[in-house]
């Protein structure tokens, strides 16, 4: 494992000398010393944020498996009352709702929160306070989004909320919009977690560590956060619409005017299809770093690995509509995604026979990890199988929405992800806790957990093909599924007993810390295993492979004495390497924000507003929404700190510590943010010509549309808007920069293009149109709310910059802030324009 | 012989033989049913043998000898099985679904009968075409002749609802705005169970139908029946009741002044088996429970309970429903 000739070479290019100078040490300690006591709430460290995230997500988990036994518990025999009907409906929605949104994208997004920083030797995530912010919003938001339940009042409509049974009509009650609302804003909290992981995957690595050379799990977490940038705008869309409908009548999904439902399946699977791998494919990471460590080898077949994966994550993408294969959709195109279905599988083979070579070439330690692992692949693997015959559109047609797909879906998610994350966390324990969790009570809850799932989900096979359908609060006597369900539900309550064994073992076992964790116990290979303290490393390795532990002799000594680079702080802040994306090589000190109160707020005043908003408490919803705007402006006033000197990190490498335009890491988090905004765009578009194709006598004729002058005005306020940015941009370039002629440019500019967004819905209004009306109206009317919804945030980091500006912190150099202004500006004009060619253009040319 | 016996053996293997067979699509009884059923048994196998070959290399890798750990241990077993065999397999697979797909859902000639089905909130309202253009209602129970290919015209009044007979084929939804057609053929005499099988709210697991295939001539003579006005006694009393009361705003019983359409049609609601969308059976008491108390056998329904009568009003009305065959 260790080679002498590495371990010699690198002795002698270590960029820092001992003995290290008194008090460095101190110094770093100091600066990332967190709040004490209850204002630990303030802290925005990823150690400490991702104890609060996976330990918030288990809850849910726990809570959401309460309400799967409730489930078992009243199937267990025929005509049984222990639930009502709309208790029993209001139960499967939230148990399916919860593990899906609450539970299994958090757990993964804290698992790479956690995990990420030390395994790539980074010090923190890049955007602690965003961190911060998107897991409170997710713990204030998911926490009243469940108790909705104990009022009576949760969504009944089921966790895939077809309309019409969702819609206003059919669903009157207030439960479609906690769903809608709280679950819509849940979305937005793990896109900020997404567009943080990206961020931190390509940019924050350790020198040396090249894409090739980065551990599996960052891989999976950089596509897993890839597929969430694309995935959630589809139903982040659809649920926008579906408010819409509810709340002023806008006829998206209704067939008499010109909707249709089935444009909400489309968008909803096109998210909720991916969804199933961005939950897989970091638990598949966790393996992937389990297995090598505990055989004691490199993981065999790297490089196939990671083209399955990247390969899963486009081909996820064009399967959502084996979810839709008994809607009557013609037999030619179930063809194609049929096909795609399966072909997703042989990702996953590739990955299961990787696993299996790399177990067959060390030799596998049984540990209770392991033991998880073995469980992992022989679950896994069935629900694979069955998600083959699933893709099968004559066998699917039986087996949709019957008990065969509840026990198919229990197998891929318990099976591809629970299961992966119990291994996880008896491996990473040591990691973070003064005490290991104990092999042998963790033995005994691996068997109960293995026996109850396949015990409750192995049957349920059968009780599908033999008829029972999903979703049924109840089934009568002598249809032959008595006796089946009864063994599942036995099946559930033992694999809940073996939870509660686990629960034990945390509860004796686990003690998190900030430093002096039990640490290296399996022998692995990689910077997760080297000393963490509250600022990750003491300092930042060079690394030469993927197990560098493995390969480069001492290297975790080394690294605690402070020999590689920044030892210490180098601007008295905290701070991490910012490195280039793909050969990891040092670009510039990125300087950290520490703990706060603002992004604190700033999440509970979002949550208010929109859950608020549910019960339509109109007045205060917008009062926290205002609190929200306040907070975040005050969070982000000393996000931006000026540049110093640049700093010696050791080895004579010596970085700035302030990068502007492409070098710089915000430059690609606002990328990443548009790419999130027209994917939410092209959703719509989507949608705009999918109701085109499926109603186009609602269509208007050109007679009825506004004057094709009418789009002129908005184009030239556009144009100027355009103009205005332009000469900003040149203005900021120069030496002494004018501020108040900045500050007009600006403040002009965007009132520029709030008035062609003005214009041209008015052009609409006055051509008589209501989005009321039809179908094709209220997609009218959702382009002019979807173009708002962009110009909003250009109007508030405006008024931002201009008071940068004033305050005297927009220059030339120090220039961050007017560049997201910029990308996001110059893309609000280009959206308004597109928008304004299809609902101008369109209409036009395909009215007869 | 050997096909019809395997549903048997798997349930064996459950331990769970002696299930009901009225609504399982290992138990089929038409022609797409029965094909699907011989895939599922195939696509079982393979499943179970290729869970077992992952099973074995597994135990192989952490337990096997020097040289079989060898051979797994290679980049070229990750291809050959993670790679080469599924692409193999699933291509076969496709070819196989593909095949199978001709004729389900696409036929573009027309059947020799025509039934419109529509799902309402929590039941099924069915149409058969009668002489001279004239449509003959019923609900919950679709009676159909043997061996002949049926298209059932599958449509929505409110929310979206799936129409599965697992017996007889897969299941095709019915969405408001759409029109789904779905081709049926009963091979033999019998009763066979449906349910609705997409979630449609509330009682959504108590809309639940039956399927009465019967012999051609026996089939025509009930269907040319329906056309003419109903026989059976007349039970003057509780026709005046149901008039009465209301009961026609809701219900139809042709030949009568009861024309309302926003329930179930009642002309020949004696000759059902089963009664609220084959939630209970069709007998006299719960016929009286279902009008008095109608909540308590099916939480959700949209009838109100009618408790306006007394016990001897209730007979009466019963007795007259009964009667109408």
């Amino acid at each position: 494992m260790t080679s002498e000739r590495n371990a010699s070479a690198d002795e002698q290019v270590l960029p820092n000398e001992l003995p290290r100078p008194e008090g460095e040490r101190e110094a770093l300690e100091a600066v990332w010393a967190g709040p004490r006591g209850w204002r630990i709430v303030s802290d925005v460290n990823n150690t400490i944020i991702g104890y609060f995230y996976i330990a918030t997500a288990f809850l849910f988990f726990l809570a959401a498996g309460v309400l799967g036994l409730l489930i078992r518990l009243q199937l267990a025999s025929p005509g049984n009352d222990v639930l009502s009907q709309e208790t029993y409906n209001q139960i499967f929605t939230m148990h399916g709702t919860v593990m899906m949104f609450l539970f299994a994208v958090p757990a993964v997004e804290a698992a790479g929160v956690l995990l990420l920083p030390q395994m790539l030797g980074a010090r923190d995530m890049p955007f602690p306070r965003l961190g911060a912010f998107a897991f409170w919003a997710y713990f204030v938001g998911g926490t009243i989004f469940f108790c909705t339940l104990f009022f009576g009042v949760a969504p009944s409509g089921g966790w895939f909320m077809y309309p019409p049974l969702t819609g206003q009509r059919f669903s009157p009650g207030v439960g479609a919009d906690w769903w809608l609302l709280g679950i819509g804003f849940i979305e937005i909290s793990a896109i900020a977690g997404a567009i943080e992981i990206i961020v931190g995957v390509l940019r924050t690595r350790a020198p040396g560590m090249t894409l090739a050379r980065m551990p599996i799990f960052a891989w999976t977490m950089l596509i897993f956060a890839g597929m969430i940038v694309f995935a959630f705008p589809a139903v982040i869309l659809a649920t926008i619409l579906l408010e819409l409908e509810r709340a002023f009548d806008w006829p998206f999904f209704i067939a008499e005017r010109g909707g249709d439902p089935l444009l909400w399946q489309h968008l909803f699977w096109f998210f909720g299809h991916p969804e199933v791998y961005i939950i897989f494919l970091p638990a598949a990471g966790m393996v992937s770093m389990i297995v090598p460590t505990m055989t004691g080898t490199p993981l065999v077949g790297y490089r196939l690995i990671v083209v399955a994966l990247i390969a899963v994550g486009f081909f996820s993408f064009g399967l959502w509509v084996h979810h839709m294969f008994t809607t009557g959709i013609p037999a030619r195109s179930l063809g194609f995604f049929s096909a795609a279905s399966m072909a997703v599988a042989i990702p996953s083979g590739i990955q299961i026979f990787a696993w299996i070579a790399t177990i067959a070439t060390g030799r596998l330690r049984i540990t209770v990890a392991s033991l998880f692992v073995i469980g992992f692949l022989l679950i896994f693997t069935l629900g694979g199988l069955t998600g083959v015959m699933v893709a099968m559109v004559p066998f699917d047609r039986q087996a949709h929405d019957s008990y065969f797909v509840v026990a198919h879906l229990h197998y891929v998610l318990f099976g591809g992800m629970v299961f992966p994350l119990f291994a996880a966390i008896y491996y990473w324990t040591p990691a973070f806790s003064t005490r290991r969790l104990s092999e042998y009570l963790g033995k005994w809850a691996f068997g109960l957990i293995f026996a109850g799932f396949n015990l409750a989900f192995l049957p349920m096979h059968i009780t599908g093909l033999i008829g029972m359908p999903r979703r049924v609060y109840t089934y009568p006597a002598g249809m032959g599924w008595d006796r089946l369900n009864l063994v599942s539900t036995v099946g559930a309550f033992l694999l809940a007993s073996g939870v509660l064994v686990f629960l034990i073992d945390v509860a004796r076992n686990l003690r998190l810390t900030r430093g002096g964790p039990v640490g290296d116990a399996w022998g692995g290979g990689t910077l997760d295993w080297v000393p963490n303290h509250s600022f990750g490393l003491r300092s930042i390795p060079r690394i030469a492979s993927r197990e560098p532990l493995w390969n480069q002799a001492g290297l975790a000594g080394k690294v605690e004495a402070g020999r590689y680079y920044l030892p210490g702080t180098a601007t008295g802040a905290r701070e991490t390497i910012v490195t280039s994306p793909v050969e990891a090589e040092p670009q510039y000190l990125m300087r950290l924000s520490g703990p706060g109160w603002a992004h604190l707020s700033a999440a509970v005043f979002t949550a208010g507003f929109f859950l608020l908003l549910t019960v339509k408490a109109v007045t205060l919803a917008s009062i926290c929404g205002l609190l929200a705007v306040i907070s975040i402006l005050a969070w982000m006033w000393d996000s931006d700190p000026a540049p110093t000197e640049p700093v010696d990190i050791g080895g004579g490498i010596v970085l700035p510590t302030y990068a502007s335009g492409t070098l710089s890491h915000s430059w690609w988090a606002m990328v990443i943010l548009m790419l999130v905004a027209a994917a939410l765009y092209l959703s719509y578009l989507f949608g705009y010509l999918y109701l085109w194709t499926v109603s186009p006598q609602t269509w208007p004729q050109a007679s009825a549309l506004p004057s094709p002058w009418s789009p002129l005005g908005p184009l030239a306020a556009f144009a100027i808007s355009g103009m205005l940015l332009l000469g900003a941009h040149r203005l900021l370039s120069r030496k002494d920069v004018p501020q108040a002629g900045l500050c007009i440019l600006i403040g002009l500019g965007v009132l520029a293009l709030l008035a062609g967004l003005a214009l041209d819905g008015l052009s609409h209004w006055r051509s008589g149109l209501r989005p009321q009306a039809s179908g094709y109206a209220a997609m009218v009317y959702a382009n002019v709310a979807l173009q708002l919804q962009i110009a909003g945030p250009v109007v508030v980091m405006a008024g931002f910059a201009i008071a940068r500006a004033l305050a005297g912190r927009l220059t030339a150099v120090r220039r961050v802030v007017f560049d997201n202004l910029s990308l996001f500006w110059a893309y609000a004009i280009g959206q308004s324009l597109f928008g304004l060619l299809l609902t101008h253009g369109f209409p036009r040319m395909v009215a007869s | 012989m050997i096909r019809r016996s395997l549903p048997y053996i798997a349930a064996g293997t459950f331990a769970l033989s002696g299930c009901s067979e009225m609504q399982s699509a290992l138990a089929p009884a038409g022609d797409e049913a029965r094909r699907v059923a011989l895939l599922t048994w195939i696509l079982f196998a393979g499943a179970a043998m290729i869970l077992l070959i992952v099973g074995i290399a597994l135990y192989l890798g952490i337990r096997g000898s020097e040289r079989s750990r060898r051979v797994l241990g290679s980049d070229k077993a990750i291809k050959l099985g993670g790679i080469a065999f599924p692409v193999v397999t699933l291509t076969v697979l496709l070819g196989y679904g593909v095949w199978l797909m001709r004729g389900t859902i696409a036929t573009d000639q027309p059947g020799t009968l025509r039934i419109e089905v529509t799902g309402e909130q929590w039941w099924w309202r069915v149409a058969y075409a009668g002489r001279n253009g004239t449509a003959i209602a019923e609900a919950n129970e679709l009676r159909i002749p043997v061996g002949r290919e049926i298209d059932v015209v599958l449509r929505s009044a409110d929310v979206i609802h799936s129409f599965w007979v697992p017996s007889l084929g897969g299941k095709l939804d019915m969405i408001p705005g759409r029109t789904n057609t779905l081709r049926l053929k009963a091979e033999r005499p019998g009763i066979y169970r449906g349910q609705c099988a997409e979630y449609c709210g509330g009682p959504h697991a108590l809309m639940a139908m039956e399927i009465v295939a019967l012999p051609d001539g026996e089939f025509e003579a009930w269907l040319a029946a329906g056309a003419a006005t109903p026989t059976g006694d007349r039970h003057e009393r509780g026709r005046a009741l149901f008039e009465s009361a209301g009961c026609g705003a809701c219900h139809t019983v042709r030949g009568t002044q009861a024309s309302g359409v926003v329930g179930p049609d009642l002309s020949r609601v004696g000759a059902r088996r089963f009664l609220a969308a084959a939630t209970v059976p069709n007998t006299p008491e719960n016929l009286a429970r279902f009008i008095a108390s109608g909540q308590a056998i099916k939480p959700g329904n949209l009838m109100p309970e009618f408790k306006i009568f007394s016990d001897d009003e209730l007979g009466a009305l019963v007795m007259y429903l009964v009667s109408l065959k």
